[in-house]
């Protein structure tokens, strides 16, 4: 009886959307203020009976109640119970369920904190979004119902979640990546909100700033999980495949990263106005068109979930709808916006301008890798692939263009800066960092490589422009440690995530670079050589696991005849659905990952095996976490809560620390 | 002459363009580099490809014809889509979903000889989901597909 009650608030959710995504709408339209409050009961509506199916669903596959079409086909009564708690987003229906109840966390949130908003534009924001979480849920009732029973006899037990799924990785990636994905709906909204009053003004991008951030921070951290748990589960020593369904998550990051950017000019400059939409609804679609490609299953790929053909052309309608209706509604107001300042061809604008071509052509190509194949097999009825080559070839040169230029964007000045004063800032930082970029490799390498001083240059530059900015900005003050502290979260905000850049950078090349790897038999007792390290294989023992059972070996790490670490990889089979799985042993360092995967075990007590040494992996991950942490600590700037109080004022002043323009807009925007 | 704001207007919409162009260039460019065309056996069979091109070959591994060797990582198989076979060389390690009987995507060469050398071999993952490649592989040699999905084996 239980998950007819989940079926029955399912409904009463899609009614609450469906009233949420029309009366205040309506509302804002016509003026009648009593509409438009109904907004914010309607969300926490929504939010607490989406939030009753989330949990009638984990209640039934807590429980092994098999009768229920979902938990038969993603649990087992042997599945440890972190697992069957979140085997729920194993699948299609539960994890779109998740998606939705997502949803409407952000639409709750956004009911909470726009307390200053007006509320013509709160209402329209909510109605948006209520309009979107109504699609959402119709496409659950009509296509993919997560509280379908087995009829008519419900099995004795359930096929088991995919072993590959039964990592902490799956309990933390899904649910971040969607929260991150999600929150683009939110600046989407604001978007609209703020297309359809015809107002795009700085009050409008100050109200996104946080939001962007946000969605942004999360979504960060979301991917980089989903490259940490790819890296030590799938067994390849990858972090990064480019497949189909990991890029368009990076396609919605970089628009995003463009849309961080964009807002700050939109707001302090008041141009870039259109520019700045259009970024929040190719977000946005970026988002929606990672559900369409996992759940469509039109791309193979390690990610995609059972195909059904209508389920695809369903989301590719909400995609079309949702994307399409704002890009019409762009398209008949975008002419009517109008910038108001100029800028110099040297300024800060026109580094943020190339920072935003960057990152947009940087998803273009991205997006055009992945959807490529399905084009020329549509036209040709042939069947290709696009390999990484591709993605790194693009992706490099791009990226080295970036980063230059992320070192100079924040020393410049709005408005008009003189080629003089930066290359007074700059000059000899970029001699510096080229320097120290030749010098540094050699000393540890003892040779002259090219990939490792690009990185090391190029992350210098990131470090001491930061530095040097850090110096500038507090040069007028009595004292640095004052001049420090009167310097915003915003600011520091963005200087951590450029510094989190810096790390990543560094990951990325030397990984990508300097990883070793072999692929050897080893018989008891042998031992393999892979650059300084070497790897003794000591045997395997059966050993039993709560819902599987494993060989597993012993390899003893030694460098030098010191020992570093024991490694201990499994073969394992799970009970239940007679599935083997490898389980590879890290020896995880922040200098170095030592690593072993096992491949299959011979007639004589012999192990195949992969070992890798790569050096900097973990840096990768690490960027990502203090980008992340920029965005989170820039979205918390006192001036989003302070300011938010007045309505509708010119806020010129720039905050970044003042050297910029602090002359009052001239002329209201429109 | 044309007033300052347009002419700075007329210069970043130039800066743009160009970028754009240089970079859909770069792509196209990229792209034509690195695409990799998938073929079945019976295609290979047929000589439509040439020796030395790299491609995707897709099709289910033959009933008895995984030759391990005991004393190193070279294996040899045979994929089939029920019509014509292809013999496959493989020096690594096994996903560890590979069966025979089950369908599997390797990439790689031909060689001289006609016996596809695979750089990588990826193979099934999860019993609810197949390739669209095999599929349509199995459907153009009008054998009856099971589903099956992939893995990445490691990459040599």
């Amino acid at each position: 009886m239980i998950p007819e009650f989940g079926q029955f608030s399912l409904i009463l959710a899609f009614c609450l959307s469906v009233l949420l995504g029309t009366l205040p709408l309506a509302g804002a339209a016509t003026g009648n203020g009593l509409w438009m409050g109904l907004g914010r009961p309607l969300s926490a509506g929504l939010f607490v009976f989406l939030g009753i199916c989330l949990f009638i669903l984990g209640h039934a596959f807590v429980t092994d109640d098999f009768s229920v079409r979902v938990v038969a086909a993603q649990s087992n009564s042997l599945l440890p119970m972190q697992y069957k708690m979140t085997a729920l987003w194993g699948g299609h229906e539960g994890s779109f369920l998740l998606w939705t109840f997502m949803l409407s966390g952000w639409i709750f949130a956004v009911s909470v904190f726009s307390g200053s908003m007006p509320r013509e534009f709160v209402a329209r924001v909510l109605g948006v979004l209520g309009l979107l979480c109504a699609s959402y849920i119709l496409f659950m009732l009509a296509t993919s119902n997560p509280f379908d029973r087995m009829a008519p006899v419900p099995p004795a037990d359930g096929a088991d979640l995919n072993t590959a799924l039964q990592d902490i990785g799956f309990i933390l990636h899904p649910p971040t990546l969607y929260m991150g994905y999600v929150g683009y709906s939110v600046v989407f909204a604001f978007a609209i909100a703020a297309l359809l009053s015809g107002r795009l003004d700085a009050a409008w991008a100050r109200w996104s700033r946080p939001w962007a951030n946000v969605s942004w921070a999360i979504l960060t951290i979301g991917i980089a999980l989903g490259s940490w748990w790819a890296y030590y589960e799938l067994g390849w020593g990858g972090w990064w495949a480019w497949d189909p369904v990991e890029n368009p998550p990076l396609i919605t990051w970089l628009f995003g990263a463009a849309l961080i950017h964009s807002l700050a000019v939109t707001e302090k400059r008041r141009v870039f106005k259109s520019w700045t939409v259009l970024l929040a609804i190719l977000a946005f679609a970026g988002s929606l068109l990672g559900t369409f490609i996992t759940r469509s299953g039109l791309l193979t790929s390690v990610h995609a979930f059972a195909s059904d053909p209508s389920r695809g052309v369903f989301i590719l309608g909400i995609l079309g709808i949702s994307v399409g209706g704002a890009l019409l509604l762009y398209a008949i107001r975008a002419p009517l916006i109008k910038s108001e300042f100029g800028f110099g061809s040297l300024s800060r604008e026109v580094f943020l301008l190339a920072n935003n071509i960057i990152l947009v052509v940087a998803a273009a190509s991205v997006f055009l890798g992945t959807l490529f194949p399905m084009f020329y097999q549509a036209l040709t009825g042939d069947l290709i692939s696009i390999g990484p080559p591709y993605f790194n070839l693009i992706f490099v040169p791009l990226m080295i263009v970036l980063v230059m230029l992320l070192g100079i964007g924040p020393i410049s000045r709005w408005k008009k800066t003189s080629g003089g004063y930066l290359r007074r800032q700059l000059g000899k930082l970029a001699l510096a960092s080229l320097a120290l970029g030749v010098a540094l490799p050699l000393i540890v390498l003892l040779e002259i490589s090219l990939p490792a001083t690009i990185a090391v240059a190029l992350a210098l530059w990131i470090v001491l422009t930061i530095s040097r900015d850090l110096l500038v900005k507090t040069a007028n003050k009595p004292g640095r440690w004052q001049g420090l502290r009167s310097l915003t979260y915003g600011y520091y905000g963005m200087q951590g995530a450029h510094f989190g850049v810096a790390i990543m950078l560094v990951g990325v090349a030397l990984t990508s670079w300097f990883s070793t790897e072999t692929s050897v038999l080893l018989r008891p007792g042998e031992t393999v050589a892979l650059g300084s390290y070497e790897f003794r294989f000591d045997g395997s023992e059966r050993i039993a696991g709560p819902n599987y059972q494993a060989d597993r070996a012993t390899v003893l790490v030694t460098r030098d005849g010191a020992p570093v670490a024991d490694l201990y990889p499994e073969l394992r089979v799970y009970l239940a659905s007679g599935t083997p799985s490898t389980e590879m042993a890290i020896d995880a360092g922040l200098m170095r990952d030592l690593f072993v995967t096992p491949g299959e075990i011979r007639d004589n007590g012999a192990w195949t095996m992969t070992v890798y040494v790569k050096p900097f992996v973990r840096w990768i991950w690490l960027g990502a976490i203090i980008m992340s942490l920029g965005a989170t600590l820039a979205a918390t700037d006192r001036r989003y809560r302070k300011l938010a109080g007045r309505r509708r004022e010119s806020v010129v002043a720039d905050i970044t620390g003042g050297q910029g323009s602090l002359q009052p807009a001239p002329g209201v925007s429109p | 002459m044309m007033k300052p704001h347009r002419r700075k207007r007329l210069g970043i919409i130039l800066f743009i363009a160009a970028g754009l162009s240089v970079a859909i260039g770069l792509t196209l460019f990229a792209l034509s580099q690195n695409i990799n065309m998938f073929y079945s056996p019976t295609a290979v069979a047929n000589g439509e490809v040439e020796a030395g091109t790299m491609f995707r070959i897709g099709g289910m591994v033959k009933d008895g014809s995984v030759d391990q060797r005991q004393d190193s990582l070279a294996v040899r198989f045979v994929t089939t889509d029920y019509v014509h076979d292809v013999p496959i060389e493989y020096e690594g390690i096994l996903p560890d979903l590979f069966r025979e009987g089950q369908g599997i995507v390797a990439e790689g060469r031909l060689d001289s000889a006609g016996v596809f050398q695979a750089s990588r071999v990826l193979a099934k993952h999860d019993e609810n989901y197949m390739s669209p490649e095999v599929r349509a592989a199995m459907e153009q040699a009008g054998a009856s597909p099971e589903n099956h999905p992939f893995r990445e084996s490691p990459e040599d």
